[in-house]
């Protein structure tokens, strides 16, 4: 059984059909991208994960447990965490209590406990803290763990987001973009990252991504959509070279100049 | 009879309140400014006016002065904007529903200030006295009033559909971002809507004031006019007439069959059973945040 | 300029930070302790309403600064926790099990009535509670064979372990009783801050769409705030109307939870510390414009006067102090500890842009 399955899935907005009876199936352990162009539906998809959306048909499946099943609140007390295209952070806190709200799935404590700080409020803090400090070591935030969001720059922030997520310790990762936005510099370490969460935390990835560059370095398979449909699936090579994904990315007269290029060679 | 009585009456009130909730709405769809003090507006234009036509201050002829409240209560609008709304652009709607309610506190206190605080009534051409038909005994003023407020809504109507600008600040209200891509100076369009905010607020004055005596704390019926707001549905300028109307017309319907005590609640609980079960108003639509 | 070397996870969960601010406080304390030898029995009543409006801007601050839900109408759960408690101490209920047990009743009420009402966003919410706060005046004046309707209630003597406490008999121990609720509201509210849940309500506040991908029931966690926010409120609204000596549907008049609200504005929306500085503000600005008044030689008080000064105050604090008093009081601070290499441009506002919230 794959990690995460998704069977027939298609939302629509009004007459839009968003994403068209789409079928994919995440392995645990692997990095798997998303590609397309603009308007795809590949943010869609990953709304339709956390629930934010509710499809017109088709299932979804997280470890054996229906997704449609839940509210979003509760997707991920399952273990999905998630980042966003536009940085959704708490602007209005510190790092280290945006990264402590990611740990907001372990949290034991009742509302007197809390009020009153008895012990073990405070043993399930040093714990909380603990685990928020492995991420900001492994994600070099140190400078900035009690800074406020709302002056930090940008490529920090993208950061953050993704220590966030990290520290709910989820099984299941989905990056929004993760790249968009980021210098060489911040590209090259979020690829880095990427291989890590993987390979060290076992951490499944599901990610969106323009930057085939990252893409063709970081995932194992990639699915490529378009117009809410997938087109290709497969390796990243094959995605890339796939003629109707380059249709898709540059249009007809492109695939046409290829192969005159390829008979011109031949 | 006597239901004909009330309903006019009460749809004279209605009216009022309409457009006043009117301007609440104009200036929310356009800058998502909530202006908690729409009512001292109406309050303000009122007392302008007073101050031009009433023969203890200027003694203006009525139809001379009234486009010179229009100009006053237009600026003022357009002002409060460009000096002190301009600066909380963007920031949390907290600070703007709580800086419309200093500002409303401030606009009394100076009305007070300049004109007193006792009542004093308007010397309006509307105020015309009573007329009998039969045992029906119709206020002349609240016939004035439902026909004003009746041809000031086609006037608006016409001017959103028409004009330029009317249609600028349409697509401003629509979607700011891409009105601004699309050249509409933005800023400038929310002062306009400001401008014209204080205008309908104006006119409303006028009416109220037509009806009966004046004073300061009269911005407070501003409160009912949210209600009305809200009963319409904040997106819909229809809307917020209608949610005028409704509530002018249950008012007196409530004095007259409910027991006393329960007839001033009745606009607010009517107000808290649509917001249970049609939360955006009678006549909304909605659509959620996008990520 | 001090520096904290953070050595366990302790150092960020403790309610001190390090032991000059726990000097600091504790010398705070000493002050308030040591005030009634230090002050005149008029101004200790004064410094008793201080407490009293803190009490209530704490209740308002949970919900507004830091879960971000504007209320207009606490004066509504005010009303509901001096109501409940003094017709418990009217039944023979002793006050010292009245006033919490006050409290839980105005929490419970409050998060009950929030669940419907807190579905709504923004306008929606703050003129909902607008309504309530004008509807519980009509329903004080509907309930009159338990509220006094218009009459109002003359409260019984406070009396702890048989120790009656009157305002004007012996307003020290008023004072005292006063600074012990405070002391324990503000203690709670602290831990609430250093613990998941306070987390979660800054969640809410700053992106819901995010707290619900990190697991936060956005409902149940409004909730919650507001039953807390209205428990804190009608503790503060009990001591209120004790303290008055006499109330009506007057003494809580929607304009009440006004002026809480445009309080820990002017207070800083957020701190903790906002709730006091603004009470503090709203305390003597009524003694304050007396006095100046008395100087100007007009001796009549002008009508509304004072809520048009509370007004400009907060147009003033809103446009160019949007972190209120303590926001202010910060960067004082940073700049004395800078001396003399504070920038001026060095908390400059950061351009922001309109977020819409709004549900077309």
């Amino acid at each position: 059984m794959s990690l995460l399955e998704i069977e027939g899935v298609t939302l629509k907005f009004g007459g839009v059909t968003a994403v068209n009876n789409l079928s994919m199936k995440v392995e645990e352990g692997e990095v798997f991208a998303l590609v397309g162009p603009n308007g795809a539906g590949k943010s869609t998809v990953f709304n339709l994960i956390s629930r934010f959306y509710t499809p017109v048909s088709g299932s979804i499946k997280f470890d054996g447990h229906d997704l449609l099943q839940m509210s979003p609140h509760e997707v991920p007390s399952l273990g999905i965490a998630r980042t966003f295209q536009n940085i959704e952070l708490f602007h209005q806190a510190t790092v280290l209590q945006n990264l402590l709200v990611g740990r907001h799935r372990h949290r034991k404590a009742g509302l007197v406990p809390q009020l009153l700080h008895l012990p073990s409020v405070r043993a399930e803090e040093r714990a909380h803290r603990e685990a928020v400090e492995e991420v900001i070591d492994f994600l070099d935030l140190q400078p900035y763990r009690d800074k406020m969001i709302a002056g930090l720059p940008y490529g920090v922030r993208k950061v953050v987001e993704l220590g966030r997520a990290l520290a709910s310790k989820p099984r299941l990762l989905l990056l929004d973009e993760p790249a968009s936005g980021l210098s060489v510099e911040e590209t090259q370490n979020m690829r880095w990252w990427i291989d890590d969460i993987r390979r060290q935390m076992g951490i499944t990835v599901l990610m969106v991504e323009h930057d085939m560059g990252l893409v063709g370095k970081v995932s194992d398979r990639v699915l490529a959509l378009a117009d809410g449909a997938k087109l290709a699936e497969g390796t990243p090579a094959e995605v890339q070279s796939h003629p109707a994904v380059i249709e898709a990315y540059l249009g007809t007269s492109a695939i046409s100049k290829t192969a005159d290029a390829k008979g011109a060679r031949t | 009879m006597e239901v004909l009585q009330l309903l006019i009456s009460g749809l004279a009130n209605g009216c009022v309140y309409g457009l006043v909730a009117l301007g609440f709405v104009l200036i929310y769809k356009a800058t998502e400014a909530v202006n908690f003090s729409q009512g001292d507006f109406m309050m303000l234009g009122a007392f302008v006016t007073l101050g031009f036509v009433n023969p203890e201050y200027m003694g203006l002829p009525f139809w001379v002065a009234l486009p010179l409240v229009f100009l006053v209560m237009g600026l003022f609008g357009y002002l409060l904007d460009l000096i002190v709304l301009r600066a909380v652009f963007g920031q949390s709607q907290v600070a703007v529903i709580i800086l419309t309610i200093a500002i409303g506190f401030v606009i009394r206190f100076s009305v007070g200030l300049i004109w007193g605080h006792e009542p004093q009534s308007l010397h309006s051409p509307l105020a015309l006295g009573d007329v009998r038909l039969g045992s029906l005994v119709l206020g002349l003023a609240d016939v004035a009033v439902i026909i004003t407020t009746f041809v000031m809504t086609v006037l608006l109507w016409q001017f959103f559909q028409r004009t330029k600008i009317g249609l600028a600040m349409q697509a401003a209200s629509q979607n700011q971002m891409a009105a601004y891509y699309m050249g509409i100076p933005v800023k400038r369009v929310q002062g306009m809507v400001w401008a014209l905010g204080g205008i309908v607020a104006a006119v409303a004055g006028i009416l109220y004031a037509s009806k009966g005596s004046m004073d300061p704390t009269a911005g407070f019926i501003g409160i009912k006019a949210f209600a009305a707001a809200v009963i319409g549905g904040f997106g819909s300028l229809p809307g917020a007439l209608a949610g005028g109307l409704i509530v002018g017309i249950i008012e007196p319907f409530a004095a007259r069959y409910l027991p006393p005590g329960y007839s001033q609640i009745a606009p607010y609980a009517l107000l808290i059973a649509v917001l249970l079960f049609r939360p955006h108003g009678l006549f909304a639509q909605v659509r959620t945040k996008k990520v | 300029m001090r520096f904290h070397f953070k050595t366990t996870y302790d150092d960020d969960i403790r309610l001190f930070i390090d032991g000059w601010k726990l000097f600091l406080y504790g010398a705070l304390l000493v002050l308030m302790l040591a005030l009634p030898w230090m002050i005149d029995s008029f101004y200790l009543g004064e410094a008793n309403n201080v407490l009293i409006w803190a009490v209530c801007g704490l209740g308002l601050m949970l919900l507004t600064g830091q879960t971000g839900q504007a209320s207009l109408g606490h004066s509504a759960f005010m009303a509901l926790g001096c109501y409940s408690c003094v017709l418990m101490m009217q039944a023979g209920v002793p006050f010292i099990i009245a006033l919490p047990v006050a409290g839980v009743i105005t929490g419970c009420i409050g998060a009950l009535i929030a669940i419907p009402a807190l579905k709504l966003h923004g306008v929606y919410l703050a003129i909902a509670t607008l309504a309530l706060a004008i509807l519980a005046d009509d329903i004080i004046v509907l309930l009159e064979p338990w509220t006094g309707g218009v009459s109002g209630i003359v409260p019984p003597d406070i009396v702890i372990f048989g120790y009656v406490v009157n305002r004007w008999g012996n307003p020290t121990e008023w004072y005292y009783m006063t600074l012990v609720v405070t002391l324990v509201v503000t203690l709670l509210y602290r831990n609430l801050l250093r613990a998941p849940l306070g987390r979660s309500f800054a969640a809410v506040r700053d992106s819901e769409i995010s707290a619900q991908a990190m697991g936060v029931d956005v409902a149940r966690t409004k909730t919650i705030a507001f039953g807390l926010s209205c428990a804190i409120t009608g503790l503060g609204g009990a001591l209120m109307g004790l303290f008055a000596g006499a109330f009506n549907n007057e003494t809580f008049n929607f304009l009440l939870s006004i002026q809480l609200l445009m309080m820990i504005v002017v207070g800083g929306l957020g701190f903790i510390h906002g709730a006091f500085l603004g009470a503090i503000v709203i305390a003597f600005l009524p003694q304050l414009l007396s006095i100046v008044s008395d100087m100007m030689g007009s001796g009549v008080a002008i009508p509304g006067l004072e809520s048009a000064v509370f007004g400009v105050i907060l147009i003033v604090f809103i446009l160019f102090e949007p972190m209120g008093l303590y926001g202010r009081w910060l960067k004082f601070r940073v700049f004395l500890e800078l001396f003399p290499f504070a920038r001026k441009d060095m908390f400059k506002r950061q351009k922001s842009y309109l977020k819409t919230e709004r549900l077309r």
